[in-house]
């Protein structure tokens, strides 16, 4: 399938710029008039990604995280989330709800969340080389031809 | 971002201002911690009223603040959370852990 738009973003996995992916990413697939639930939804999401690939890819150290936004006719939007950090070794076991390397006060939902926020969620991963992470969504249209 | 702390009585009302995300959660939960350990309140209000978003960050912190109150076996309630808020917190079975009420916030209205 074709996409009917694409955009891409890159910014430095700095934790002040989970807000601006979440926004930014809102902000496209806003051209698909979706209601404020599947927005939020959405932003949910990427949040979940974009603080994964800063917290675990980089490991809090500086790298470059990348999106990829696209929007389909069928009124689907696909984001890729993805990051050149230390990657994952067993994805099975760190998509598990409650698994988490990141310390006490991380709640080890990301995985859970997006797989509940989103229709399709996927992962590809190399160690050593980086995680991409993508999160496929139906954002139908609020109106509709009844005809 | 920011918290306002308000003590009433045996509740420590913390009214967060802002989204809440790995980024500005320890903010958030430094400024409740200082003042929670020092008066180890029976109860601490999270006033989510003026929270537009949160991510699972905010799960992190709600339990975080759970297990400090259970140190004196204080309880958590979460005050006014939006339906994006709530839909994470029956995610994580927190709801569970705390008590879930909506209506007026502690705040006086001065």
């Amino acid at each position: 399938m074709k996409a009917m738009n694409e955009m891409s973003v890159s910014f430095l996995s700095v934790s002040s710029n989970e807000s601006f992916a979440r926004a930014v990413v809102a902000a496209f697939a806003s051209q698909l008039d979706p209601t404020i639930d599947q927005l939020a939804d959405l932003k949910t999401a990427v949040s979940e990604a974009v603080t994964n690939a800063i917290v675990h890819g980089y490991r809090e150290t500086l790298g470059t995280v990348y999106i990829t936004a696209k929007l389909y006719e069928s009124g689907k939007i696909s984001v890729k989330i993805r990051d050149k950090g230390v990657g994952i070794e067993d994805i099975e076991k760190a998509m598990e709800p409650l698994f988490t390397t990141g310390g006490e006060e991380r709640a080890g939902l990301g995985f859970a969340v997006m797989q509940s926020f989103c229709d399709k969620v996927s992962v590809r991963s190399t160690p050593g080389k980086g995680t991409a992470v993508t999160l496929q969504k139906n954002l139908l249209r609020r109106v509709r031809s009844h005809d | 971002m920011g918290v306002r702390l308000l003590l009433r009585e045996e509740t420590l009302t913390a009214r967060i201002i802002g989204e809440i995300d790995h980024h500005t959660a320890r903010a958030v939960r430094e400024e409740i911690d200082s003042t929670a350990q020092k008066i180890k309140p029976l109860h601490l209000c999270l006033d989510f009223t003026e929270v537009p978003f949160m991510d699972s960050s905010g799960v992190g912190l709600i339990l975080g603040r759970y297990r400090l109150m259970q140190m004196w076996h204080g309880r958590v309630t979460l005050l006014n959370m939006s339906p994006q808020v709530e839909k994470l917190v029956g995610l994580s079975g927190l709801d569970r852990l705390v008590s879930i009420e909506r209506g007026e916030s502690n705040e006086s209205h001065e």
